[in-house]
Formats: structure tokens, C-alpha cells, sequence
């Protein structure tokens, strides 16, 4: 391996969260090198780990790069309780991240409108576990504070950036009523445009019985 | 399964009522939908309301608000859609169609929960380093040079002198429990005179150790059927009184 590789193996062992290329390249200024090194030196190592039988893996996710290990020992090191998978998340809790995260920034009123049920505790909670955060105040009365994902929540669920979830016009089930509001992503990719209305396609639990 | 979590209650807390089957009165309605193989948007709301009524009070859940307000809508697009009206009416307004809507996008969201929750799966299957504490402090920024002046200096050198002049230093010394000297001294004790009572096997200055050893050295004899403790009322001088039965043995 070549020794910005190493360095960058370091220093993504060395962290427990995964480091965004910029950082990487700030931390490595003394090499004199560019993105497109340090993009290179990290597909080198990733190939290491991939061709050499390694345990572990170089994922890109959440804005960044991380060493995981590979699902294949999951269950062995959990019964040995090395390590503990995180719990899984209610139903109640994703539904509200989802929401969150198509709509960001939204206040509470509007997650519990679309939930039909009462949210603050579960905002509460979300907040806490570092997947969401107050990202503003909203017009309207009282100011309500206003919600968007964390980068924690990339990370939790293995996204490189909110692009990556499916478009809501790619979504099975579109609204059919044209003057509802679509769902839309705050997405750093360019070039998405808004979903047409009206996408007749249903889920296949949803069998018409007309 | 669970029908009901209730959440415990705390102070300041609201009351949570969470079906582990469904996660809001949307979802109950969605699966309703389901199962009854309707099309949403035609959706026979005053059988629907009815089942939704049913299935709400045999899950006992007829405290929740949020179930209830749903039902009151349910109850309501049931009303609106039996008033009369005329043919070719172009201004009527279907009572459904914000309910629809609703439905609609609530079962986006969930497509979007199946989504995440494959993804999180996939994510829980994969350990990083996980070393770091949560609140470990960062470490102040070493590199950055002190601006003090040499008073400044030296005042806070005096500072913590003066601090430092009586440093509370605790020396740790094991002290064992020395339960079969004490067992001796009160066999000694009872030997003298058949009956004694806590005073006399503990000097009044004993250390805590001490008092320790008597006690258990008591319980053990007392265990052992050499002696009898015996207590006139509560807190009165406890009485130890050589077995006679043992001693005759």
C-alpha cells in the first residue's frame, strides 16, 4: 500500500465516526495531495480489504468514510458480547424519521398531521438518540422550531447522503390528488425535479376489488 | 402479543398509549383497507367506521385521543355521505377525499419505513469502532501558547500552594474482622459469670472493627447453641446468657 493509504487507514481505525473526504484531505495537506488522491489511496485500501480476506470493510456512508466489519461475523461476535448491535428502531420512530427526513425542514404540527397521532415524546426521543436536530424556527404562530436530520441518522441507516433514498415519484404508491402537496427531498445531487402527480401505480398489497 | 404498552408515568410526562401491532389510528385504518381488499379511493366508509369502532374497543384502546378523533371523522364522512343530493351536482365534494389524501401519503411514509428499516438492518449488521465514549471530553487544543504574565503566573502558583498546604491524605489500612478473637473473649467472659450484657465485651472506646468482631462473634455462638441473646423491650440492653442445656452437654 502506498503510505497515503496507510496514513489513511489510520486514521479512519483511529475514529469512531466516519471522517468526510475533506478532512481526509486536510489531515493529509502535508502530502501535498488532492481529492483525487485521496479518493484513489481510499479505493486501494478498500480493494486491500476486499482482496486480501480481511474482516473488516471501508464503507462509504454518512458524508464520509468508515472501517465496519463484515456482516459474516455479526453473530459471532454478538454471542461472545464483544460488541452489541444498536436496538431496532419502533415503527412509530421510523415513520417519523421518514417523514423528517422527505420533508425537512417541518415543525411538529406537521409530522403529527400526516402520522395522526401526538409526537413529542417521539421527537423527544429522536432528538436524544442524535438522529434529528432543531434546525431553525418556522414562520407562523409561535415560531415553531422546525426539524431536520443528523448526519447520525445517515449513519444509522447506511446512506451516503439523502439522494440515495428513492424520489417520491419512484415511491410505489403516489398521490393520485393533484392538488396535494408531493413529497419532496432536500437532495445535494442536482437535477431533481419535482414528481409528477398522478403515478397510478399501486402497491401490491393495495389489490383494488373493484 | 402485547395489545397495549402503556407507558409508565412520570412527572411532566403525557400519557402514551402504543400499539405494538400499530403505530397510530392511520395504520389501523390502512390495514382495515387491507384486509377487507377495498380500493381506497372508493372506500365504504360506514363499514369501514364500524370495524374501525370494533377494533378500537376490543384493543381496549378507547382512551387513546388519537384513535378516538379519527373515529369521529369516520363518523362524520359516514353522515356527510347519506345527506341527499342531486344528480349532476357539479359542486359536491366527495367527504372522502381529504381522508384519501391522508391515506395516501401516510402509506408512502410507510413505504419509505420498510425502506429505512432494510437499510438499518443492513447497518446493524456491521460493528465501527466503538471505543470512544459519548461524553469524553475533548481534549483542550495543546498547541496554543499560554498569554500570561510572569505576576499572573505566580499568583496562581500561590494560589494553588495555598490550596495544596493541608492536602486531605487518607492512609487505607486493611483492617481484618478478628471474629475468632472475639469468639475467645467472649467464651472467657461467660466462663467468669453466666450471664453478661454488651457492655461488658466491648470497651466503650472500641473501634468500629472491633464492635464488628462482637457482633458477629455473638451470632456465631449464638448459631452454635453456646449462648442465648435475649432482649427485654426494644433497644434495651441486650442480655447474653450462657446455654445451660449446651454446657451441661
Amino acid at each position: 500500500m502506498t503510505p497515503l493509504a496507510r496514513l489513511l487507514e489510520a486514521a479512519l481505525f483511529a475514529s469512531a465516526h466516519p471522517v468526510p473526504l475533506a478532512d481526509l484531505k486536510a489531515m493529509a495537506v502535508d502530502l501535498e495531495t488532492s481529492e483525487s488522491d485521496i479518493a484513489g489511496a481510499l479505493a486501494e485500501l478498500r480493494d486491500h480489504y476486499d482482496d486480501d480476506g480481511h474482516g473488516v470493510e471501508l464503507v462509504e456512508v454518512g458524508g464520509g468514510w468508515q472501517i465496519l466489519t463484515r456482516p459474516e461475523y455479526t453473530e459471532t461476535i454478538e454471542r461472545a458480547q464483544l460488541a452489541a448491535r444498536p436496538q431496532r428502531l419502533s415503527a412509530a420512530a421510523l415513520e417519523t424519521l421518514a417523514i423528517i427526513a422527505y420533508r425537512q425542514p417541518l415543525g411538529r404540527a406537521e409530522i403529527e398531521q400526516i402520522r395522526g397521532v401526538g409526537c413529542g415524546q417521539m421527537l423527544k426521543s429522536l432528538h436524544e438518540r442524535e438522529l434529528i436536530e432543531v434546525t431553525g424556527r418556522g414562520e407562523g404562530m409561535g415560531r415553531p422550531l422546525l426539524y431536520g436530520t443528523t448526519p447520525g441518522f445517515l449513519e444509522q441507516f447506511a446512506l451516503r447522503h439523502l439522494g440515495e433514498l428513492p424520489r417520491a415519484d419512484e415511491l410505489a404508491v403516489a398521490l393520485r390528488d393533484p392538488n396535494a402537496t408531493p413529497m419532496r427531498i432536500e437532495s445535494p445531487p442536482a437535477g431533481v425535479d419535482s414528481p409528477p402527480p398522478g403515478i397510478d401505480v399501486d402497491a401490491p398489497y393495495l389489490e383494488t376489488a373493484r | 402479543m402485547d395489545d397495549v404498552t402503556v407507558g409508565r408515568l412520570r412527572d411532566g410526562e403525557v400519557f402514551v398509549v402504543e400499539l405494538t401491532q400499530f403505530s397510530g389510528p392511520l395504520d389501523l385504518l390502512l390495514s382495515l383497507i387491507r384486509d377487507e381488499q377495498i380500493d381506497i379511493q372508493d372506500i365504504p366508509v360506514a363499514r369501514i367506521a364500524e370495524q374501525f369502532l370494533a377494533r378500537i374497543s376490543s384493543l381496549a384502546l378507547d382512551e387513546a385521543a388519537d384513535y378516538l378523533e379519527m373515529a369521529a371523522r369516520l363518523v362524520r364522512i359516514k353522515a356527510q355521505m347519506l345527506l341527499p343530493r342531486r344528480d349532476g351536482d357539479e359542486a359536491w365534494e366527495d367527504p372522502r377525499a381529504e381522508l384519501v389524501r391522508r391515506l395516501l401519503e401516510y402509506q408512502q411514509v410507510r413505504e419509505v419505513v420498510d425502506i429505512l428499516e432494510a437499510r438499518s438492518d443492513e447497518r446493524r449488521n456491521r460493528f465501527s469502532r466503538a471505543y470512544l465514549p459519548r461524553n469524553f471530553a475533548s481534549p483542550a487544543p495543546a498547541a496554543a501558547a499560554l498569554s500570561l504574565s510572569l505576576p499572573e503566573l505566580l499568583a496562581a502558583v500561590d494560589r494553588v500552594l495555598r490550596a495544596a498546604r493541608q492536602p486531605g491524605i487518607h492512609d487505607v489500612v486493611p483492617r481484618t474482622i478478628d471474629v475468632t478473637g472475639a469468639i475467645a473473649t467472649v467464651r472467657a467472659v461467660l466462663a467468669l459469670k453466666s450471664s453478661a450484657r454488651w457492655r461488658d465485651l466491648i470497651a466503650s472506646d472500641a473501634e468500629p472493627w472491633q464492635v464488628l468482631s462482637v457482633l458477629l462473634a455473638l451470632l456465631e455462638l449464638a448459631k452454635l447453641g453456646e449462648l442465648r441473646l435475649t432482649q427485654a423491650r426494644p433497644f434495651a440492653s441486650v442480655e447474653i446468657a450462657s446455654d445451660a442445656a449446651s454446657q451441661a452437654a
